[in-house]
């Protein structure tokens, strides 16, 4: 007995089969414990409950709704508020890091003292805090009836920002941004085809053009006769009519998301452009490149590739910080799951539905930028971290 | 005798680089062109401006105490009446006001240790082991009470910056441990247990925080049976330890593939087994090379704590918002959070540059 315990790969053999029936064990442990469970309370399994009407309200939503929408329904817009919530974050989040990266790297001293300052600041604050800090600021701004106004056309006050929109309708809006990427995409795979770069400039504008023409005439037909095209929010009564509203909870986290995640996209621009090896900026003033070319064409060139694997990781991690919504009370996709447990009961399913949402979403995010990232890859360029 | 004289005069003039003056340094990275001139003198109005306004807002033009707070509506500057009638809440929460001498006390003891941490006299296992045992072990006495005629209080009563602080040390003292295991095991020879603890370590960092800690607090009263229960709060703090383990262990395993490997091959010929190489060879030259990845990771845990507010927590932001909840502090909002947010900000900061220290100071004697 103790001769076979020697055998290396006996034992190992043996350390493995072990760990795995432990692991089994408790698994298996867990689900009778559950199932004892629901039955004690009488509960039913499975996903037959997202066919039921839900019958409760929430804060805002992406796709119109009623209160007697099924659970299936109400999920999917926890789903595109999420989205909606991350993409605007990001967005902001990008920008602002885009520029506090530039500044910093100016060689300014006060210049780039003021990215530092932004920086330290927002970067060692909770992004919770700052959320609820924004929202207390945001809901405190003056009633519809003396709002800031800005030409007449956009409203900040306490009850949301309301602005000017495309009377068009959705359905037409989604053609059109279809129409734009797959002439994105056209226009990407007929690069390689193509020799000739005069050629190939000439079929990008006029490609531009024709769908810019096609987009403002499917604009015009789409909108519904006899209304304004352009729909532009007004005082009425106690509140605005028309136009669109941002309510409070998302613009107080759009604000707290692009600001927290600004300082750290600030840093991972600075990184970046600071890892693009010395030797090639200085190539390019000896050959007589201005500043701007020198930017444009070698710097940012090679800092996006150093950038992308560490900026898809704040994405990610953004992404993941918008469950956050919920302390201010937005109704992304953690909101609508928790209220539908406390609701329907059904804790585990929608559980799972949770976990497999922020699954996908965050498994397409690592997607889509390692994909670009693999495309836009220099050979014999090594990117130092 | 000439060339070798003009030799020296060459090598005296190119001994050393030319060095910049101060002055010249100055002009070149301030006023190195008039858009640059420009630049300079409109950032440093705007830095000036943001630090005028401030010191005005804080301290000037700022009320103080809580009999002035009828002043407040005509003040410019912050309303701190707030804090001076209602920090109590936010610092200790729910805590019996009569005993908030041991809350005090246990946050200093508690702040003390992670401080004497950072020095590397207590890198060792043993000496690490046993501050943080002694100082976890004073602040849990001092907080909980029930022996030395203390009084009970139970954590439910538990709230602000010292619950703050139990979370962020309960989570690093079961969290560090718990990494090192699991980085460990993910490099493991047995493929099975290594794709295990994998897929564990993945699992849980693909996921938000608060969805780990929404299901520890919800959903394990459904799976595991009532005597592993527990209270709300350790099972929150078991959540939180793993999901930070999970991301503490990939920066050790970092650390431990930054190492040579000839450094464990020197050690397998020189007869050490697996524990003996592990302990004195792989793990030490891993936390040198991810030391600085593992204290910001400390600095992210600090900052998410805030998060245990949403399943229910009395910590130092739930305990802020219900400062200002009542009465006529309701519009002092500002100052609270500001208050709230600069607590943070001395412990964050802090460690975050500790950690850049750490950076430089590990940079000597590497490439």
């Amino acid at each position: 007995m103790i001769g076979l315990l020697r055998n290396r790969k006996l034992r190992e053999a043996v350390t493995q089969a072990v760990a795995v029936s432990v692991v089994a064990t408790i698994v298996v442990a867990m689900v009778i414990n559950a199932r004892a469970t629901l039955d004690a309370q009488s509960l039913t399994t499975g996903f037959g409950f997202l066919r039921r009407s839900t019958g409760w309200d929430f804060s805002f939503s992406v796709l119109p709704y009623t209160i007697s929408g099924t659970y299936s329904r109400t999920i999917l817009i926890g789903i595109l508020n999420t989205l909606l919530l991350g993409f605007l974050g990001l967005l902001g989040a990008t920008l602002l890091g885009t520029l506090i990266g530039l500044i910093r790297t100016s060689g300014n001293y006060l210049f780039s003292l003021l990215g530092t300052i932004y920086v330290e600041t927002f970067r060692n604050v909770p992004l919770i805090l700052q959320a609820v800090f924004w929202y207390a600021i945001v809901s405190h701004l003056p009633r519809p009836r003396s709002a800031i106004s800005l030409a007449d056309a956009v409203f900040v006050s306490g009850r949301g920002v309301y602005f000017p929109v495309f009377n068009i309708g959705l359905f037409s809006v989604a053609i059109m941004g279809a129409l734009i990427i797959s002439w994105i995409l056209i226009l990407s795979w007929h690069k390689r085809r193509i020799d000739r770069p005069s050629a190939y400039h000439q079929i990008k504008v006029f490609g531009w053009l024709a769908l810019a023409v096609i987009i403002i005439a499917i604009g015009y037909f789409a909108h519904t006769t006899g209304t304004p095209i352009l729909d532009i929010p007004y005082l009425k009564g106690l509140n605005f009519a028309g136009g669109m509203r941002m309510p409070p909870e998302l613009t107080a986290l759009v604000i707290a998301i692009s600001l927290y995640g600004g300082a750290y996209i600030g840093e991972v621009m600075l990184a970046g452009l600071m890892s693009v090896p010395k030797g090639q900026i200085e190539a390019g003033l000896v050959s007589g490149l201005s500043n701007f070319h020198i930017f444009s064409r070698i710097r940012m060139p090679l800092a996006i590739r150093s950038i992308f694997p560490a900026l898809t990781n704040q994405y990610v991690q953004l992404m993941k910080a918008t469950t956050i919504g919920i302390v201010v009370g937005f109704s992304d996709l953690f909101m609508i799951i928790s209220t539908s447990i406390n609701q329907s009961g059904q804790t585990l399913e929608l559980l799972a539905l949770l976990m497999g949402g922020f699954l996908l979403i965050n498994l397409t995010i690592a997607f889509v930028m390692n994909t670009i990232n693999r495309k836009i890859a220099l050979k014999g360029y090594e990117v130092k971290g | 005798m000439r060339l070798k004289a003009e030799l020296v005069e060459s090598q005296k003039t190119y001994q050393s680089p030319p060095v910049e003056s101060t002055v010249n340094k100055l002009r070149r990275r301030l006023f190195n062109s008039p858009l640059d001139t420009v630049i300079t003198i409109t950032s440093g109005f705007l830095i000036a401006y943001l630090i005028a306004n401030a010191i005005d807002w804080i301290f000037l033009s700022s009320i103080w105490s809580a009999e002035d707070e009828p002043l407040c509506r005509e003040a410019t500057g912050a309303c701190w009446s707030v804090i001076d009638a209602r920090h109590r809440i936010i610092i200790f929460g729910l805590f019996p006001y009569d005993e908030h001498w041991r809350s005090t006390l246990a946050c200093i003891i508690m702040i003390g240790t992670i401080v004497a941490s950072c020095f590397s006299w207590f890198w060792t296992t043993v000496r690490l082991g046993l501050l943080w045992i002694i100082g976890f072990g004073i602040f849990y006495v001092l907080m909980h009470g029930g022996i030395f005629g203390l009084s009970v209080i139970t954590p439910e009563r538990w709230g602000g910056l010292a619950l703050t602080i139990f979370i962020f040390a309960s989570v690093s003292i079961i969290g560090m441990p718990l990494s090192v295991v699991l980085a460990l095991g993910r490099r493991a020879k047995l493929p099975v247990i290594a794709r295990m603890v994998g897929l564990f370590i993945d699992f849980f960092r693909s996921l938000p925080l608060l969805t780990i800690l929404f299901t520890t607090a919800v959903i394990t009263p459904f799976v595991l049976p009532g005597w592993l229960l527990g209270d709300k709060l350790y099972r929150v703090i078991a959540g939180f330890a793993i999901f930070f383990a999970c991301y503490q262990a990939e920066n050790i395993r970092a650390g431990l593939q930054a190492t040579p490997s000839g450094q464990d091959e020197a050690a397998l010929t020189l007869g050490l087994n697996y524990w003996q190489r592990v302990s004195r060879i792989q793990l030490p030259q891993a936390f040198r090379y991810s030391l600085p990845a593992i204290v910001n990771q400390f600095v992210i845990t600090f900052k998410e704590t805030s998060i245990v507010t949403i399943v229910g927590f009395f910590e130092i932001l739930a305990s802020g918002a219900a400062a200002y909840g009542t009465g006529q502090w309701t519009v002092h909002y500002v100052e609270v959070y500001a208050f709230i947010g600069f607590i943070y900000f001395m412990f964050v900061f802090s460690l975050s540059r500790y950690g850049a220290y750490l950076e430089k100071k590990l940079r000597v004697g590497h490439v």
